[in-house]
């Protein structure tokens, strides 16, 4: 009888796949229907690029997140850490982008400990587009992936579905087209590395000025054999301004009609007590 | 003030019949209304003929009344602008966005922009469809930095501009023409072709 209810129990175990469970999504759908409004995902509605030059690599990013037509955050970091020599620029869904560079992040150190080498670009890449692919889109994660390794600099764009590009210069985001626009136009190879700087800021500049899903400041990554030189930010777009009036009101404006003195209640004697019984 | 003309792409686009064949390459899609306007149109080349059709007749008109005056650039734009705007109340839409490049009887630039649901606006800078999104930047970016340019500088941003959209549009093609209206003469170009350079193709291989 032992032995019946071992198999017993071994059929009843469920083995997960990975990828999304959509149990809830005609629950979902009904209420919806029924008028509950459900919170708005925060995007960051964005520009980012990258461009190889001469020595290395050199990321760009706007620093605005939306929910809905809100800017929820002015200036948040777009540019994730992945390595000390590898970063990665996230757009579309900002919760998944900052989760999925997390975690490629920790899978890079220990892959990095386990081969005793310093990370390649194409490890991080492997690992994000399998596992982007898993979840067939539903991570909404659009990521522009630039570091230099042994193999030399090296520049790639991922898109939310798996699939990925390597490019010499790369933009994603909804200002990708303005952004693009000044790559075509302006972008030589072996470039030097201020004419890149430049180059991205101009290009992050374009997406922040037409794009009303990106703004505020830009932020910049130089990315070179054995350095880092992050700049956050590089340049400040859209600075907020003072605020021109004293909108305080003085005391007086309103007119008071009827006074009442509270009495502290420290100032209240017990005078009589009864502890009912339970 | 220059406007620009969108290659010659797929005008048809919108209706979806000719969708991505490039059937017809060699259409004109600016037109000389009269020495103070040209117009380019933008989507149903069989509703932008019919607009065509009729400011012709309205330049007819003008010059039988005989007295020297034609319609100037912000007339003919808010003809349209009213034309576009009741068509789309009757739910019998003109599937055109129009720009009018011109000037005013003071011989001031003007550039104008209507659009199918009658929207209409005058700018500096004007862009339709993908150039909205790729050209208008580039050329905000040439008039801030150069407010006042000249016709060659101007035409130069113009070529820039195009030459990016043959880059990144699908739908499009290395064929344009250039109009412009300036103090002296109006004037349409023939039809000329950007130079691309795709060197850079080289250099990318596979996808990893």
């Amino acid at each position: 009888s032992n032995f019946i209810i071992k198999q017993w129990y071994q059929r009843r175990v469920v083995i997960t796949a990975g990828g999304f469970s959509f149990d809830n999504c005609r629950r979902n759908a009904f209420m919806e229907k029924q008028g509950i409004t459900f919170p708005t995902a925060r995007k960051t509605g964005t520009t980012i690029c990258g461009v190889i030059y001469k020595d290395g690599v050199v990321l760009g990013a706007d620093t605005r997140a939306t929910g809905g037509s809100i800017v929820c955050d002015l200036n948040c970091e777009k540019i994730h850490y992945i390595a000390d020599n590898i970063y990665c620029c996230g757009a579309g869904t900002a919760a998944d982008t900052e989760f999925t560079t997390r975690m490629v992040s920790s899978k890079m150190e220990l892959l990095k400990l386990r081969t005793g080498r310093e990370g390649r670009v194409i490890s991080a890449l492997r690992m994000l587009k399998q596992y982007l692919f898993r979840y067939q889109g539903y991570i909404s994660a659009a990521l522009v992936l630039g570091g230099v390794d042994v193999t030399g600099p090296a520049l790639y764009t991922v898109y939310p579905h798996g699939s990925t590009d390597k490019l010499p210069y790369v933009t994603m985001g909804s200002g990708s087209l303005a952004a693009m626009s000044v790559f075509e136009d302006r972008y030589k190879l072996n470039m030097e590395e201020e004419e890149a700087k430049a180059l991205v800021c101009d290009a992050i500049k374009a997406g922040i000025i037409n794009d009303l899903g990106s703004g505020s400041n830009v932020d910049i990554t130089v990315i070179r054999k054995g350095e880092v030189e992050v700049f956050r930010p590089y340049q400040v777009v859209c600075q907020k301004s003072q605020r021109q009036g004293d909108y305080t009101f003085p005391r007086g404006t309103t007119v008071v009609t009827n006074t009442t003195e509270m009495v502290p209640f420290s100032a209240l004697q017990v005078t009589d007590e009864e502890v009912m019984e339970l | 003030k220059q406007w620009y003309q969108r290659r010659v792409a797929i005008t048809a686009g919108t209706l979806g019949s000719y969708g991505s064949l490039a059937r017809f390459r060699d259409i004109q899609r600016l037109m000389k209304v009269n020495d103070s306007t040209i117009i380019g149109g933008f989507g149903d080349y069989a509703d932008f003929q019919f607009l065509m059709k009729l400011l012709r007749q309205q330049t007819i008109d003008d010059e039988v009344v005989g007295d020297g005056v034609y319609r100037d650039a912000p007339a003919i734009h808010n003809w349209l602008r009213c034309v576009l705007y009741n068509r789309r109340t009757k739910f019998n839409p003109l599937w055109n966005t129009i720009v009018v490049a011109g000037k005013n009887y003071g011989g001031e630039p003007y550039l104008g922009y209507v659009d199918k649901i009658g929207v209409a606006f005058e700018e500096k800078t004007v862009a339709t469809g993908f150039g909205s999104y790729i050209a208008l930047p580039m050329m905000r970016k040439a008039m801030d930095e150069n407010p006042d340019m000249g016709v060659e500088e101007a035409k130069a941003v113009l070529k820039r501009c195009l030459r990016v959209l043959f880059y990144r549009d699908c739908r499009s093609l290395n064929r344009f023409q250039i109009g412009v209206v300036s103090a002296g003469e109006t004037s349409i170009s023939e039809p000329m072709s950007a130079d691309t350079d795709w060197s850079i193709g080289a250099n990318p291989s596979g996808y990893e």
